[in-house]
């Protein structure tokens, strides 16, 4: 097998259109191919996935939201030029896509969709949860971003509005979850750890402190 | 999640499976899950033994040395990928014209997909012709 292959096609990112990379195009020739003889079960993958996706390595986006509650500056920065700020911290990812950082508040809770082709910026957030991909949640999260949140156990004040931002090819977003009570006086690396992907991408909110699992 | 036993000892000598401090695998990229998740799957369907897979894992990567393999652990998966690939030519499941074709058929059902919804081998132009 030539790993150096490339496709001869254009490699242009528009909004009209999805594309995949050349490793992602043998994966799923190879996954599509082993399901239709009946070698593997796609839902046995995806549960495989979801159970190994766990311990994921990049997950820089905690490290980001941690610094942002603890250094005003930084999260001024953040807001302002979400891609530099995180830069800053060194994670970077692979096309130079352009960051944009959403801050919730008391007011309002930002809700990330789309995560279909490349445009998951998982150097920041880690692996996207196998839910995420499916089309239901997108359109659902769109139409109904309140009843979505509520099945994910995320119950917001009425008073509290919802906006939904879809990630483009050159656009992807980082939700800042507001910080949880208690952690006053907490270092950058302790906080870090109430962050979880979920609440970086709307569908969750950063953990409590008693939420924090004993280890 | 730890390892499958089977899996760990038959990587180890070979090429140790990226892993955290908790012991369970570290991926770089969304696919290498995928790749990973796949070789699991394949494996309890009897496709290989463990041992089977890592020789050929070996020579793999023997392969990517000779031609330039920057050997760091960059490239962990995609020699991880090359072997699911060769097994499943070896064993008639599926040659490596296949999947070029498949390769190229999930190419132009992306593109012919608009952004934001689910990639599905059935919009490929020339699946429906």
């Amino acid at each position: 097998m030539d790993d150096h292959h490339h496709h001869s096609h254009d490699h242009h990112h528009g909004h009209d259109h999805s594309e995949l990379s050349d490793i992602e195009l043998r994966v799923r020739a190879l996954e599509s191919i082993l399901v239709e003889k009946g070698y593997v079960d796609p839902a046995a993958i995806d549960v495989l996935v979801e159970t190994y996706e766990t311990k994921v390595g990049p997950r820089n986006g905690g490290k980001v939201v941690a610094k942002a509650w603890a250094d005003p500056s930084y999260r001024d920065w953040l807001r302002k030029d979400a891609t530099a700020a995180i830069a800053s911290l060194g994670f970077t990812g692979r096309q130079g896509e352009h960051m944009v950082a959403v801050e919730n508040t008391p007011q309002e809770h930002n809700m990330v969709v789309c995560t279909l082709c490349s445009c998951y910026p998982w150097p920041v957030l880690g692996l996207p949860p196998v839910w995420y991909k499916s089309a239901p949640y997108r359109s659902r999260a769109v139409i109904d971003p309140r009843g979505v949140l509520k099945e994910f156990g995320v119950e917001l004040p009425e008073t509290t509005r919802i906006r939904v931002w879809d990630s483009t090819a050159e656009i992807r977003y980082l939700v800042l979850p507001m910080r949880p009570e208690g952690t006053q006086g907490w270092s950058e690396e302790a906080l870090a750890d109430l962050v979880t992907r979920d609440s970086m991408i709307g569908t969750g909110l950063a953990l409590r402190p008693d939420q924090m699992v004993a280890a | 999640m730890s390892l499958p036993d089977g899996l760990a000892a038959a990587a180890a000598p070979v090429a140790p499976i990226p892993r955290g401090d908790d012991g369970a695998p570290v991926f770089s990229a969304p696919w290498e899950a995928q790749a990973f998740a796949l070789t699991l799957a394949l494996h309890e369907r009897g496709l290989f033994t463990w041992k089977e897979w890592a020789s050929a894992l070996a020579e793999e990567i023997k392969r990517a040395q000779a031609a330039g393999d920057p050997d760091d652990g960059s490239t962990y998966y995609r020699h991880w990928l090359a072997t699911i690939e060769r097994l499943a030519a070896a064993k008639g499941v599926a040659s490596e014209a296949a999947l070029a074709e498949r390769r190229e058929a999930w190419h132009r059902a992306a593109h012919a997909t608009p952004h934001g919804l689910p990639i599905l081998l059935e919009n490929d132009p020339l699946a429906r012709a």
